[in-house]
């Protein structure tokens, strides 16, 4: 990661800009500098040297390297304003198509007067967390309690009868629960889509939703696979990616990227049954 | 045609397996199966053998190192993968496109909808017995590939877009070559449609197999052809609009019956439906950058987009988490198609002849790439 690049989309190209006419100005009294003294040096080694470098005093080239800051700064401060200049000039001209213009991230709103939440928060004491809107997309977050409660609230009363995406993300540091599991619903009607998040602590589980659509069911069994999150009342809470005997949940962030040594269901006479991976001890025996 | 009401030999339910190495399963798909004679009772099918931990690898990539790893799941339409992905990156970062480059994307999508629905067209075909539309398809899929071959170099796993816009300006004499392929392409279709559309046997074979009715696909979560197959009017390219489909004229086809053959209608004319959004993107190309203007290291906010397309199989998504001023996703899910609609599988099986079932896997037009990731 370079974290001298632009700090973030939106000053990356003015940034950009600035140093680039930055480091071309320092680049420029680099070269002036560098000049003299390449060639002040080998004056002695090379006689057949041009009168003119040779004639340069040891003096002098100090005095300029002195001077070099002064000129440095100047160079920039320069270089700055006709960066500004030129930056002024665009702004007069007809006005950039915005592919041209750098990009604008999208604002965090507060969503709480939306229809939806609105509804939700009647239907259903204590259901609504916090509600907003990023890049057009209403997030709202809901207690993991009352999950079963608050989708088929969401189905029968306000028409949400398309679960779209249901997932999860791990945060392992997080005091108040350490992971969200993601709903992601449509409404046909008016193609109105909403984002139900529900934070679930690492031993707590929660009411599977495939009584309210059909769909959840292998949603769950993915994310009960890839992050081990445990959905009460499932008809068959299985792994669906990984195999069974597979030990740990792949997509949790502290599970490494290179993989684990998982030899478990292949070899139930070598590896302990239910046990994935070769235990510490046995590992080190092995090795 | 289902299956006879009783069993004709009374012997006890046979459970075999079918798969993972099956020619008809188009990859390593794995069903188990509960036989009652040649009746299906029930079938579980089991997933995972292709299953390469794309999510996870997701979050040590930055943003663009993530693309090339798109086309990996879909192998068969990675045009749109990356076309998903792309959307959901500049609706997460507020990048806006180009005109032009809106339109090469449609132009290389919907290429890529018409390969993706020939090589379905092909194994479906196979699968239930027509040899014969395997061999056209493939020759006129490969005028397709070649078309893409010329713009980017690959022919499956194409890497055809970037966030901003696509990498490349279309080569010299590229758009008479697409328009040549477009404009003969509805004669081809035709050359197809002789072979099965009123075929004896293929009708036999698909019609009222594998019916779900509007209801059960919406709670299925069905989405692209089989859910259009079932009557509901639904296309993300209308609903969501994204690059310029909203400027452009085509329809959306469904279905009465719910059956294979439906979908197979469906389908076909959806060909005809993306030469008419060729057609007409070519038409009307604009001129200009094919890039945006974007910071070469790109850097997000915190915050959560789902941002999806109408890929050849279904909605494709892709779920995005960032930390602030993160270079990388935090969290990269992807909502696959394939892996929704092949859910609905047992259900829309249950009660055929085990024959059936391969039409039924044909006409849901999974790939295991994208089911498993």
């Amino acid at each position: 990661m370079t974290d001298e690049t632009p700090k973030s989309p939106e000053d990356a190209p003015v940034t950009d800009e600035a140093s680039k006419a930055e480091s071309e100005a320092a680049a420029d009294v680099a070269d002036k500098t560098a000049e003299p003294a390449s060639e002040a040096k080998p004056e002695a080694e090379v006689p057949s040297k041009p009168e003119t470098s040779a004639e340069v005093p040891e003096k002098s080239t100090e005095a300029k390297k002195v001077l070099t800051d002064e000129e440095k700064a100047a160079k920039i401060a320069a270089a700055k304003a006709k960066a500004a200049a030129k930056k002024a000039a665009e702004d007069d001209g007809p006005p950039k198509p915005p592919w041209e213009l750098k990009p604008v991230p999208p604002e965090r709103a507060d969503a709480d007067d939306d229809p939806d939440v609105v509804a939700l928060a009647e239907g259903i004491e204590g259901s609504v967390l916090a509600a907003g809107r990023f890049a057009g997309d209403l997030t709202i977050t809901v207690p993991a309690a009352k999950i079963v409660e608050i989708c088929s609230f969401l189905k029968t009363e306000r028409g949400f009868s398309f679960l779209v995406d249901l997932t999860a993300v791990d945060w392992p540091d997080r005091e108040e629960g350490r992971f969200d599991v993601v709903y992601w619903v449509h409404r046909f009607d008016d193609s109105c889509r909403l984002r139900l998040v529900a934070v679930v602590a690492e031993d707590q589980i929660i009411e599977s939703a495939t009584g309210v659509w059909k769909v959840a069911n292998w949603m769950e069994r993915e994310v009960y696979d890839l992050y081990g999150i445990v959905f009460a009342n499932h008809p068959s809470l299985e792994r669906i990616l990984t195999w069974e005997g597979f030990n740990g949940h792949p997509l949790r962030k502290d599970f490494p990227i290179e993989g684990i040594d998982t030899g478990a269901a292949i070899y139930p006479d070598v590896y302990p049954t239910g046990g994935g991976p070769v235990v510490k001890e046995e590992k080190g025996k092995k090795a | 045609m289902s299956g006879p009401e009783t069993s004709l030999f009374d012997i006890e339910e046979m459970e075999i397996n079918f798969g993972p190495q099956h020619p008809a399963t188009h990859g390593v798909l794995r069903v188990m199966v509960k036989l009652d004679g040649e009746k299906i009772v029930e079938s579980k099918p089991i997933i995972g053998y292709l299953h390469r931990g794309t999510e996870k690898l997701f979050e040590t990539m930055d943003f663009p190192q993530c693309i090339p790893h798109t086309d990996r799941m879909d192998y068969v339409a990675a045009a749109t993968n990356n076309q998903g992905f792309c959307i959901t990156m500049e609706k997460l970062l507020g990048i806006e496109i180009p005109p032009r480059a809106a339109y090469i994307r449609m132009i290389l999508a919907e290429l890529q909808r018409l390969a993706s629905h020939l090589v379905w067209f092909a194994t479906h075909a196979i699968d239930i017995g027509a040899i014969t539309p395997f061999f056209y398809n493939f020759r006129d899929r490969d005028e397709i590939l070649d078309l893409f071959e010329e713009y980017c170099g690959a022919r499956l796993t194409l890497n055809t877009m970037k966030i901003g816009g696509v990498p490349y300006e279309l080569p010299d004499g590229w758009v008479d070559r697409c328009r040549k392929v477009a404009d003969a392409f509805p004669a081809k279709i035709d050359e197809y449609e002789t072979l099965l559309t009123e075929n004896r046997i293929w009708k036999k074979r698909t019609i009222g197999i594998g019916v779900i009715s509007p209801e059960e696909a919406i709670d299925w979560g069905l989405t692209g052809p089989p859910l259009r197959g079932s009557g509901i009017r639904w296309d993300i390219r209308k609903v969501f609009p994204y690059d310029r489909y909203d400027e452009i004229d085509f329809d959306i086809p469904i279905g009465k019956n719910c059956d294979t053959y439906d979908r197979y209608l469906v389908r076909v004319e959806e060909m005809r439906q993306s030469v008419r959004i060729i057609q007409q993107c070519l038409d009307r190309l604009p001129d200009g950058p094919v890039v945006a203007r974007a910071p070469k290291v790109l850097r997000a906010k915190e915050g959560m987009v789902y941002g999806s397309v109408e890929a050849p199989k279904g909605e494709l998504g892709y779920f995005v988490v960032t930390t602030e001023k993160s270079s990388k996703p935090y969290r990269c899910h992807v909502r696959p198609p394939s892996f929704i609609n092949l859910q609905a599988m047992p259900a829309m099986i249950e009660g055929h002849l085990v024959a059936d079932m391969v039409a039924v896997i044909g006409t849901l037009d999974i790939v295991l790439g994208e089911i498993d990731r």
